[in-house]
């Protein structure tokens, strides 16, 4: 049975491709950047989904490959002049070394001690980024004007992102796919439901745990280039704000973890969430306390995401719903 | 030998879980290993099967020293087991439970094989009207079933088989012991943990006796059942001594 047959992931792939279309058909700056905000967000949501929902490990600081990948691009693109699909590159693979060198260490520790050191490492790069000059220490990296015009002119850069925006989240979407349908994805899985039993079954628990973990990091190293490119300038304060992880934890547990469909509802269903709370004056300040608050609520009634508790409902959705 | 256990013991902290236990295993036999609750039958598997090292001895499978590697090198070499206490990947349906067996064991099929394997064993052991239901559903016998065809879905040359007996009906034992008699018939050695007599001291070639983490008695089935070491050791439990020397009985005289 081939899994791409399934009609579920590419009425999945063509919603996004829709959405992503939409900015470009209308032409419109404002929409564009609504869009890229919610496509980076299923990005990401996806990407933490591989570690989170299929290996059942909580990567709290997960942001860090985010900011790991946008300061290793800026300094590519700034200081060492590389055209920006090496930086992206570049961005990838820095975050892919960092969970590998990581995943050996830290993957050893199940449960809440894991969950824990990630978020050490977010803290202790932030510290190491402050404290490394090439980075520019405190104040950070700013992108360097002129290498807008190498794309056309900063409007034109915006709208490069912008597709290769696109183009990542299909990608990160597919990849998640990819995993959950395969071999690797099964032994991912056996990790989660019981490690132990895993191990006695054959799967050799540190590597696959370690290539989960590497294959999560990657596309949000990759796409925190794209982002700080667009931002125009990245400081250690914004690239490790833990905020950021609690939040995709949010999308992948409001979707659904361990499914390929749940991230990217959860993510599109949070953003929007989150816009109706910025632009409400009194809600505005605890943006924070809601995503918490819908967290708790989350694990404490629907423990399983929107996605999952569908699928528990219906069992017929298992097939259709990947 | 398929397998060699030599001068092994295993103690947590204070406690000696395994003293000396040595024992060769040839192919296709059945050996069966009893002994009252707490004597280190688990343990002993455990240490076989890589759970937790040995803190001292050999063991040697199919020729090869196997000390200290892990569950999963150990699996893919080719030994399989099942928990006395179940372990169900919970989330995952009964199909894809026996395809994990399949997958990564000793064959290390790739996912269409895998597939029809599992269809196969599943089939064996009567679970197939089961295969789509996700594996938290099952009954207790049941998942036993399902931890014995993950672990036959590997297509091992060595089975361990923990208590797969515990808590079934007269008939659900009748129909478990034809079916380990099947599997052996297919080429695979079978150590298998029992407290239930009869049934162990039918199928078994030859049964070891744990107490207190020793080896007190090896033999034959009969010899075993008319060892004096062996009958005081059960004295805690005169009832199981009694089943011990008539051959019936039963029973599982504790509670799932
Ligand atoms: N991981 C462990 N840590 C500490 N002690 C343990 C561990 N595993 C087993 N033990 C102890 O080792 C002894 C032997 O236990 P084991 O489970 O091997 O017995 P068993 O013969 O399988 O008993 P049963 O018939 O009840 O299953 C017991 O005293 C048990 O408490
Ligand atoms: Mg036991």
């Amino acid at each position: 049975m081939n899994a791409w047959r399934t009609p579920g992931i590419w009425v999945a792939l063509l919603v996004i491709l829709a959405i992503g279309l939409m900015p470009i058909v209308l032409k419109s700056d404002a929409t564009r950047e609504v869009v890229f905000t919610v496509l980076l967000s299923v990005a990401l949501a996806s990407s933490l989904n591989i570690i989170l929902g299929y290996t059942g490990y909580v990567s709290f600081g997960h942001i860090v490959f985010f900011g790991l990948g946008g300061y290793v691009g800026l300094y590519a693109l700034n200081v060492v002049g590389l055209p920006l699909w090496m930086a992206i590159s570049a961005g990838g693979l820095a975050a892919g070394l960092l969970a590998f060198l990581l995943g050996k260490a830290i993957l050893r520790l199940r449960g809440a001690y894991f969950a824990l050191a990630t978020i050490g490492i977010n803290e202790a790069m932030r510290a190491f980024v402050i404290n490394f000059p090439a980075f520019g220490g405190a104040i950070g990296i700013s992108l360097n004007f002129r290498i807008y015009r190498e794309y056309g002119g900063a409007t034109s850069a915006l709208w490069l992102t912008y597709y290769l925006m696109v183009a990542f989240t299909l990608l990160a979407v597919a990849l998640s796919y990819a995993i959950k349908t395969s071999k690797f994805g099964l032994g991912l899985i056996a990790i989660r439901e019981n490690e132990d039993a895993a191990e006695v079954m054959g799967v050799v628990t540190p590597n696959a745990k370690t290539w989960a973990y590497v294959l999560s990091a990657i596309i949000p190293g990759m796409v925190g280039v794209l982002f700080y490119f667009k931002n125009g300038n990245i400081e250690p304060g914004d690239a490790f704000r833990l905020h950021f992880s609690i939040e995709l934890l949010v999308m992948v547990m409001l979707g659904g973890f361990g499914t390929v469909v749940g991230p990217i509802l959860g993510a599109a269903g949070y953003q929007r969430l989150r816009g109706i709370l910025l632009t409400t004056p009194v809600l505005k300040d605890i943006q924070l306390v809601v995503a918490g608050v819908l967290l708790l609520l989350i694990i404490l009634f629907i423990p399983s995401g929107a996605v999952g508790w569908l699928r528990h409902r219906f069992p017929k959705l298992r097939q259709v719903l990947p | 030998m398929i397998l060699e256990v030599q001068n092994v013991s295993k103690n947590f902290g204070g406690l000696q879980a395994l003293l000396n236990i040595s024992f060769s295993l040839p192919e296709h036999q059945i050996l069966g290993l009893i002994g009252p609750n707490g004597a280190g039958k688990t343990t002993l598997f455990n240490v076989i099967n890589g759970v937790f090292p040995p803190s001292r001895g050999t063991i040697l499978f199919r020729d090869e020293d196997i000390t200290g590697l892990k569950p999963y090198d150990i699996a893919r070499k080719g030994m399989a087991r099942t928990h006395q206490i179940v372990k169900p990947l919970n989330e995952l349906t009964v199909r894809e439970n026996v395809m994990v067996g399949a997958c990564f064991g000793h064959k290390a099929l790739g996912l269409h094989q895998a597939r029809l394997v599992a269809d196969e064993v599943l089939e064996f052991l009567g679970l197939n009207n089961r295969a789509d239901q996700i594996a938290a559903s099952l009954n207790i016998a049941q998942k036993k079933r399902l931890e014995m065809a993950r672990a036959l879905a590997s297509q091992p040359y060595l089975l361990l088989l923990d208590e797969v007996l515990a808590g079934l009906n007269p008939s659900e034992i009748a129909a478990m012991v034809e079916t380990i008699l099947q599997i052996r018939q297919q080429g695979v050695t079978i150590i298998m943990i029992e407290h239930v007599m009869h049934a162990v001291m039918n199928v078994s070639d030859r049964i070891i006796v744990l107490d207190y983490g020793q080896q007190i008695a090896e033999g034959t089935p009969e010899e075993i059942a008319h060892n004096p070491k062996v009958i005081e050791a059960y004295l805690g439990d005169p009832k199981l001594a009694q089943r011990l020397q008539e051959g019936n009985g039963y029973g599982d005289t504790r509670g799932e």
